[in-house]
């Protein structure tokens, strides 16, 4: 509804018919420390969606502006945030008309200085990768929800993760959520690592749609009259876009607009600085997540490296390995950017098979682990079981995978 | 704020360059708050003030660098304002000035600018921040679009100010959606196949508030016309600026008769137009009250 002079902006909630004496949700919460959030305040358990999920972390993230082009399956997602912002949770939202004009938008907010907020799935995140892309560079902090699908023909709104191997050599930071309380957890977690004046980033939380998305699971949520601290406009790698410091050099300056050396070296050195950032936010999530990775069975020979949904197929195999009587191991990678290669190497270091079951066709992870494991591991790096298009992965094929991986390498 | 950013500190003033001192004590920083009356900033002293861009990459004669130096002398506010732009030979000269310059992707300024407005009324309520989209017009109607269209149907508090100089000047001469028809350019080699899109017609239908159409043959009324557009995106909603800015290059106007081109298309079919909403009209008839003269001056 626009208020009384037409515009869509310069509104006040009484505008579009809240009472006078309305206060927005937001302002009854009290900020707390991050660190008090993640890991002190007590938690109660509820079964929820992991849309839901998101609508929880959304809640308590203090989001100033929220902007987002609806697509299956993150739409649920965003009219909760939608209804966030009817309740005063969020300052700032609409429905924008699609996902560049989604992405150019949210990257306009953050260069105000604001906590931005958006997010996508599969097709949508492809539209708007021009922009997604871009995002690193202008050094803009921005949360992004990615519920992942399909994102080739033919058509299909199915979960499927190979949309998150096209961020990966972004500059982006990036969080792969195993369940529905990751899904509340990373986004929280995210953001505040996004906006250290040292990583000043964009930062997109992948979870697996509709296995995550739209199915219920355990989420245990801190008290909802607490939210995080504020962005701060001020702390930042590079000055908000708000005429309150002296311009930018990075649209000021002739030489980056020009083809000579000069502009050669200002662009790599700024590529440099940008993934220099990914890798300096590690210790943030570290602190914030209780570690990059999870271990399970760390003398174990036998490992399963896994991010998101695969993670939870992969824990049930463990298990039931278990119950056979054989140990095997599991790393949960939390945090795919910044990749963290130090603490798999340690973690695997006694293993002799690992084995990689995926949610996509081109096994990315899979390919990100035999990078990094090349010339620095002795085990024998297999990948599968992979299943794609909207496929399950039932336990007994990860089992069967193990088995026959035992066969193989003796 | 920015205003005291660029104040000296008094124990450097005396060493610091005199651009700087120039920008500070005569330049249009000092342009106060829209009010008409105390302007201290005139278009017809441009020489003796410092301008917040002087030096740029531009072809010699370009008409399009003397508006885009009027729109920064337009600027009600420009100590508060941040432009964005898109691709194109304007952003040449737009980098280069003193104003914080948004450069963004292909055609996304108007989404961009969405975005970056909203955020600037949540963090600094109490103090208005004006948002000017400057782009061409290849950036605006052909692949900035969608995005064009879209600010305008959400009446969008910025304004957008497109240098139609009727070419993709800075890739080389291609013809684009506001080239006239039959015109034979790069990638039109038959001549422009339809006719020049109907942007003003457009910005009607869309409801935005203000809508302007002009040439840089009267320097005062472009800086009056931005300001004005400027104003009425502040407090009533969207306005738009379609500005007739020649390429010399490509259309092959000898650089001594760009003006003379200038007034000449002006006459034949880029004359000054304004279209202003009852809202906007009634919130410009307020600002631009002249203050009654006392009668003891």
């Amino acid at each position: 509804m626009a208020n009384v002079k037409g515009s869509s902006v310069c509104r006040t909630a009484t505008d579009e018919g809240k009472p006078a004496d309305w206060v927005p949700g937001g302002e009854k919460q009290t900020v707390v420390d991050p660190m008090k959030m993640f890991h002190e305040l007590p938690r109660e358990k509820l079964f929820i969606t992991g849309s839901e999920a998101a609508r929880e972390s959304m809640r308590r993230a203090n989001i100033d502006i929220a902007i987002a082009y609806p697509i299956t399956p993150q739409s649920e997602s965003m009219q909760q945030a939608g209804y966030l912002y009817d309740e005063g949770y969020i300052k700032e939202y609409y429905r924008a008309e699609e996902e560049i004009g989604t992405f150019s938008a949210i990257s306009g907010a953050s260069r105000a200085g604001v906590r931005s907020l958006t997010a996508t799935s599969g097709p949508g995140l492809m539209r708007g990768m021009e922009a997604i892309s871009s995002w690193p560079g202008a050094r803009t902090p921005i949360i992004m929800l990615n519920m992942c699908r399909v994102i080739n023909t033919p058509l299909a709104i199915q979960p499927d993760n190979i949309e998150m191997s096209f961020m990966l050599n972004t500059g982006i930071l990036l969080l792969h959520a195993e369940n529905q309380q990751d899904f509340y957890d990373y986004p929280l977690a995210a953001i505040m690592a996004s906006e250290q004046v040292d990583v000043t980033l964009p930062a997109v939380v992948s979870v697996d749609g509709f296995f995550c998305t739209h199915a219920r699971g355990p989420v245990e949520v801190t008290p909802e009259e607490y939210k995080l601290p504020p962005r701060d406009g001020w702390r930042s790698a590079v000055p908000a876009m708000d005429n309150e410091n002296p311009p930018a050099r990075i649209s000021r300056d002739a030489p980056i607009q020009k083809s000579n050396f000069i502009s050669y070296h200002m662009h790599s050195s700024w590529q440099q600085e940008v993934f220099a950032a990914v890798e300096r936010s590690a210790k943030y999530f570290d602190k914030y997540l209780g570690g990059l990775i999870e271990v399970v069975n760390p003398d174990a020979e036998d490992f399963i490296i896994a991010s998101g949904c695969a993670v939870s197929q992969a824990r049930e195999a463990v298990r039931q390995e278990g119950e056979q009587g054989r140990t095997v191991g599991l790393v949960k990678v939390k945090s795919i950017r910044p990749f963290p290669t130090e603490q798999i190497l340690d973690a695997v270091k006694g293993a002799k098979r690992i084995l990689v079951p995926e949610f996509n066709q081109a096994g990315w992870l899979h390919k990100e682990l035999c990078a990094v494991l090349y010339g620095r591991c002795n085990a024998v790096i297999k990948d599968g079981p992979r299943v794609f298009g909207g496929m399950t992965m039932p336990t007994e094929m990860v089992l069967e995978w193990l088995a026959e991986f035992r066969k193989e390498v003796k | 704020m920015s205003l005291e950013t660029l104040r000296p500190s008094p124990a450097f003033a005396d060493v610091l360059p005199i651009e700087y001192r120039d920008l500070v004590e005569h330049g249009p920083y000092n342009n106060r708050g829209g009010d008409q009356s105390k302007q201290t900033i005139k278009v017809t002293d441009m020489g003796k003030f410092k301008e917040v861009i002087e030096e740029h990459p531009m072809c010699a004669g370009c008409a399009m660098t003397l508006f885009i130096r009027l729109v920064y002398i337009g600027m009600p506010n420009p100590e508060h304002t941040i432009v964005v732009g898109t691709a194109g030979c304007g952003r040449l000269a737009i980098s280069q000035a003193s104003v914080p310059f948004i450069y963004g992707n292909y055609g996304d300024t108007n989404a961009v600018a969405s975005g970056l407005k909203r955020g600037l009324e949540v963090r600094f309520p109490d103090q208005k921040k004006d948002v000017v989209v400057m782009a061409g017009d290849g950036g605006l109607i052909d692949i900035g679009f969608q995005g064009l269209m879209h600010s305008w149907f959400r009446k969008e508090n910025f304004t957008t100010i497109m240098l139609d100089n009727e070419v993709y000047g800075n890739t080389g001469g291609q013809e684009s959606g506001m080239t006239n028809q039959g015109k034979v350019l790069k990638m039109a080699p038959r001549g422009k196949f339809g006719e020049k899109v109907d942007a003003l017609g457009l910005a009607k239908v869309a409801g935005v508030d203000y809508i302007a159409r002009l040439a840089p043959t009267n320097p005062a009324r472009v800086a009056r016309t931005v300001r004005r557009a400027i104003m009425v995106a502040r407090e009533v909603g969207h306005s738009y600026i379609q500005a007739y800015t020649s390429c010399n290059i490509e259309y092959s106007i000898p650089t001594p008769d760009v003006m003379k081109d200038a007034f000449e298309i002006e006459k034949e079919r880029y004359g000054f137009e304004e279209i202003i909403s009852p809202a906007a009209k009634a919130y410009l008839d307020e600002v631009e009250k002249k203050p009654k003269k006392k009668k003891s001056d």
